[in-house]
């Protein structure tokens, strides 16, 4: 017997920074995953500082209407709402951009209220919404598809057929519907209670509606991975199922469930922007990008950038975590950049 | 009329009000009235030949449901048939003030009223016709007012249940014969109709569409799509509620009174649904189209009103919108929190979020400025006077400590169309203020009205709107805030805060008493009980709203009839 073998073997576990480390050293590496990294970073952080913003620059308050108040403007003041007064004066414009941070950098909405407050406040709702629900889905959708791939028969048929009716109605419609049901009276599962008006309740639609986008892949690759070798032999060892799951089977999905967050978060932010924008989605007088664009619909000849600047963040935000999430998979998985998916 | 389309209203004209209801009311003598007297408040202008023809090009975003004019309850076919359809006594088609009185139709003139109010005898006239060419008789007229109960017309129980036999037909509408309350006389071309108590409001019944004379053999059924033969100068000639409506001219009309029915201007009505209302209002702007139904988008009334003023329109409304209180349910079951949001709420801060100062003005009372009765007062505006001025919040707050209800929750229901919306938010951002948690659910227009009628919704607040049927007080005081309006559990209870005062009730019933004899005297009345209703503070007066008609370059001779809006048949497209 050689003693040879043993301290290369050390000396090579030494090398090697090991699986995750390789992954992050990889991220960091991609230019384009860092830049979305960074702006990301800093949406998150204007959107964090929004109480700064709204009491100590704006001083404001961005859920009360301001319909009769005034402002400052070039050291005059003048009314946030104002009617016309040409021609037959017919019509309210509210105040436009007027790029000073203390007074309606962004101008207000039909209510009197300070976009750009509103603007910052909405993002921490839509970032909330979707990072939460994201995790939630990719939580959920990780447990469904491992226990579905690993148990097979009854139990893969029974959770893949509930997918499958998932999977058959369109993402948005039975968001729609959900929406409009529980906005009414809240959902009531047992113990587990969401008042209707409560953020938490597009985050539930929302990470429901997106589990057979998880939990497919998943099982198809737990699947194969049931039939490795590896998995066989902790089998015949008479090992529990539950370690076997926890220590055999986790670890090799959870990679592709990771690469799953961003953009399912990207995916989340655009659904409850949707459902926003539909009246469904958060509720007033909370904001998220969703309702300010929805609030700008009926300025759109007059104040458009109500409208302009929450669509920007929420493509921008969009693009983000897309690059960043394809930076993950890239170093999660490199041979899924050479076959084009994850 | 409630709203469904947010557009309707008139004020009445109390001059001509007097005049109408004192020639339409009886006295024992059963002296009969002179068609002349109730209409020459205005006269109508002459015909003018060269302007005859061409096709008038109407824009709406959705059709109004069933075209049978004793079914549909809508200000936008209501409009129309002004120039179809017929009733034995009708409003002047004329614009201003005229408009609201009621002169004879198919009736050769004004009824003769007998027993004590009770009995109305109206003698046909001669030679009408209707679209499908046959001649109109006492039997048509008789089985008109049948078929309002056997189409159940929406207000089948409210206008017409005092009619003789009436109560039998609201009970089984299929057998309806109204036996001893609607006869003819086929041989003296004479219509008797007979009332179980006097109604001096029975004349504007007659003269609203669900009194339309229809053929005998009409269905006795809603007509749906399919729509009736008419006595007036256009006729339908297609229907397709997704699609169109197409007026022509009805080829049996021979004009027989110019104010009641006059013969109409262009050749062909067009009237196109499913267009956007941006769109409708480019089409407009571009002549695609005359004229447009819906009310403009928030962001185009500035453009209309500098850039195409000679096209736009804008008439005030006798109508409506306010803030109704549940009554019986916490926290508005205690009067002072009712009266702190009257206190409250900024109406000039509504008006912007209509449209601006010159679509909408504050509202005080629950009777429009104009309106039979109205009287200048403000219960609720900072430092008093008979105008609203500015609102008192540091009153209000107090009167929510006082009450004991700051905490509470309250729900707010309102339509979820944009100007409904951006004031229930406004709602919710003062009743915030105010202390309570409030919160707000926009309902789709078609289900809101019913829902929040129904006490099972339990409705805290909701937002509405009332326009007139016709000039008269007891429309909107007697309707909207008496007992027998108010119906738990039921989706047809107008009275949505389910305010019941047995002393106010009796005397809506005195001042309806008074009016068969002097209008005058009861319109005093009726102004008194409106500033009762606001001291127990039931609902919340915001605005008294205006319309704005905007219409093609091409178009001319506009005029408004405050009873029932833009003459359709009267405008000029050459």
């Amino acid at each position: 017997m050689s003693t040879v073998a043993p301290e290369l073997a050390t000396a090579e576990a030494r090398r090697s920074p090991g699986p995750w480390r390789t992954a992050g050293a990889d991220l960091l590496r991609n230019r384009s995953a860092l830049a979305a990294a960074v702006v990301l970073f800093l949406v998150v952080l204007a959107t964090l500082c929004a109480p700064l913003y709204a009491a100590h620059i704006a001083h404001t308050d961005p859920f009360q209407s301001h319909v009769s108040g005034t402002t400052v403007v070039d050291g005059k003041t003048v009314p946030v709402l104002t009617p016309s007064s040409t021609g037959l004066g017919l019509g309210v414009t509210p105040i436009g951009p007027t790029w000073d941070p203390a007074h309606y950098f962004l101008g207000a909405d039909n209510q009197g209220r300070d976009v750009m407050a509103r603007l910052l406040y909405g993002g921490r709702t839509s970032l909330f919404i979707g990072f939460t629900a994201a995790l939630l889905t990719c939580a959920l959708g990780t447990v469904v598809g491992v226990v579905a791939g690993y148990a097979g028969g009854v139990v893969d048929a029974v959770i893949s057929r509930v997918l499958d009716v998932i999977w058959a109605f369109p993402v948005y419609l039975l968001a729609i519907c959900l929406s409009v049901v529980l906005l009414t009276d809240g959902l009531h599962l047992g113990p587990l209670t969401v008042e209707a008006g409560s953020l938490w309740l597009p985050v539930a639609i929302i990470a429901a509606i997106y589990v057979p986008y998880i939990a497919r892949p998943l099982r198809g690759q737990v699947l194969v991975l049931r039939n490795k070798e590896y998995i066989q032999a902790a089998v015949g060892s008479g090992a529990p199922t539950a370690r076997i799951l926890r220590r055999e089977v986790l670890p090799n999905v959870l990679p592709t469930a990771i690469v799953f967050v961003p953009l399912m978060t990207a995916l989340a932010m655009l659904t409850e922007s949707a459902l926003s924008f539909l009246s469904v989605g958060v509720q007033p007088p909370d904001a998220s990008w969703g309702t300010i664009i929805e609030d700008g619909l009926g300025l759109l000849y007059t104040r458009p950038a109500v409208t302009i600047a929450p669509g920007l963040l929420i493509a921008l935000t969009t693009a983000a975590l897309n690059v960043l999430g394809d930076g993950v998979r890239d170093a999660l998985d490199p041979g899924a950049r050479l076959r084009g998916g994850v | 009329m409630s709203r469904s389309t947010r557009r309707g209203a008139f004020a009445a004209a109390t001059v001509a009000l007097a005049l109408t209801a004192a020639a339409c009311s009886s006295s024992d003598g059963g002296s009969s009235s002179d068609p002349s007297t109730s209409s020459s408040a205005s006269g109508s202008s002459a015909f003018q030949p060269q302007h005859k023809g061409g096709t008038l090009k109407l824009v709406a975003h959705a059709a109004a449901g069933s075209f049978d004019p004793q079914v549909n309850y809508t200000l936008q076919y209501w409009q129309l048939y002004q120039s179809m359809y017929d009733g034995l006594l009708s409003f002047k088609k004329v614009g201003g003030q005229s408009s609201f009185t009621v002169v004879p139709d198919l009736a050769a003139a004004m009824p003769k009223v007998t027993n004590g109010g009770k009995t109305y005898t109206f003698t046909l006239r001669k030679g009408i016709t209707f679209s499908n060419g046959k001649a109109l008789t006492t039997d048509d007229v008789v089985a008109s007012f049948q078929r309002i109960f056997k189409v159940s017309s929406p207000t089948a129980g409210t206008f017409y249940n005092g009619i003789v036999g009436a109560t039998a037909c609201l009970k089984t509408p299929a057998s309806c014969t109204l036996k001893g309350g609607v006869t003819g006389d086929a041989t003296a071309n004479t219509v008797t109709i007979n009332l179980t108590a006097p109604d001096s409001e029975f004349p504007y019944k007659l003269a609203v569409p669900h009194a339309s004379i229809v053929p005998k053999d009409s269905p006795t059924k809603d007509a749906g799509t399919k729509p009736l033969p008419t006595t007036g100068p256009y006729m339908a000639a297609s229907y397709d509620p997704n699609r169109a409506l197409k007026l022509v001219r009805n080829p049996h009309f021979k004009e027989w009174s110019r104010e009641a029915e006059p013969q109409g201007y262009p050749d062909q009505i067009d009237y196109t649904f499913g267009q956007t209302v941006e769109s409708e209002v480019t089409a407009v702007e571009n002549g695609q189209a005359d004229w447009m139904f819906d009310p403009p988008p928030a962001d185009r009334l500035n453009e209309i009103g500098t850039k195409y003023t000679s096209q736009a329109h804008v008439n005030p409304l006798t109508a409506f919108w306010y803030a109704t209180l549940n009554v019986n349910s916490a926290p508005f079951n205690n009067k002072l929190a009712r009266q702190a949001i009257n206190w409250a709420v900024d109406r000039s801060a509504v008006v912007r979020l209509y449209g601006g100062p010159n679509l909408a003005s504050p509202a005080c009372t629950i009777l429009p400025p104009g309106f039979p009765g109205h009287v200048d007062s403000c219960d609720y505006t900072k430092g008093g006077g008979t105008t609203w001025t500015a609102a008192d919040l540091a009153k209000a707050k107090a009167l929510v400590k006082q009450s004991g209800t700051a905490g509470q929750e309250v729900g707010i229901v309102v339509q979820d169309d944009d100007v409904n919306k951006s004031i229930g938010q406004y709602l919710q951002s003062l009743l915030t203020q105010l202390g309570y948690k409030a919160t707000l659910k926009p309902l789709s227009a078609n289900i809101q009205f019913t829902y929040i009628q129904n006490t099972k919704n339990k409705v805290q607040l909701a937002l509405t709107s009332w326009y007139q049927d016709y000039p008269a007080a007891s429309d909107f005081l007697n309707v909207l805030l008496s007992c027998a309006a108010f119906h738990p559990g039921s989706d047809s209870s107008i009275n949505i805060s389910g305010f019941c005062d047995k002393g106010i009730d009796a005397k809506m019933q005195t001042a309806l008493k008074t009016a068969q004899t002097d209008p005058t005297a009861a319109n005093k009345q009726w102004g008194a009980i409106d500033q009762e209703f606001m001291e127990q503070s039931p609902l919340v007066p915001l605005i008294n709203p205006k319309i704005i008609d905007f219409t093609s370059k091409r178009l001319g001779n506009y005029q408004f009839s405050k009873q029932f809006y833009m003459l359709v048949g009267q405008l000029w497209v050459k």
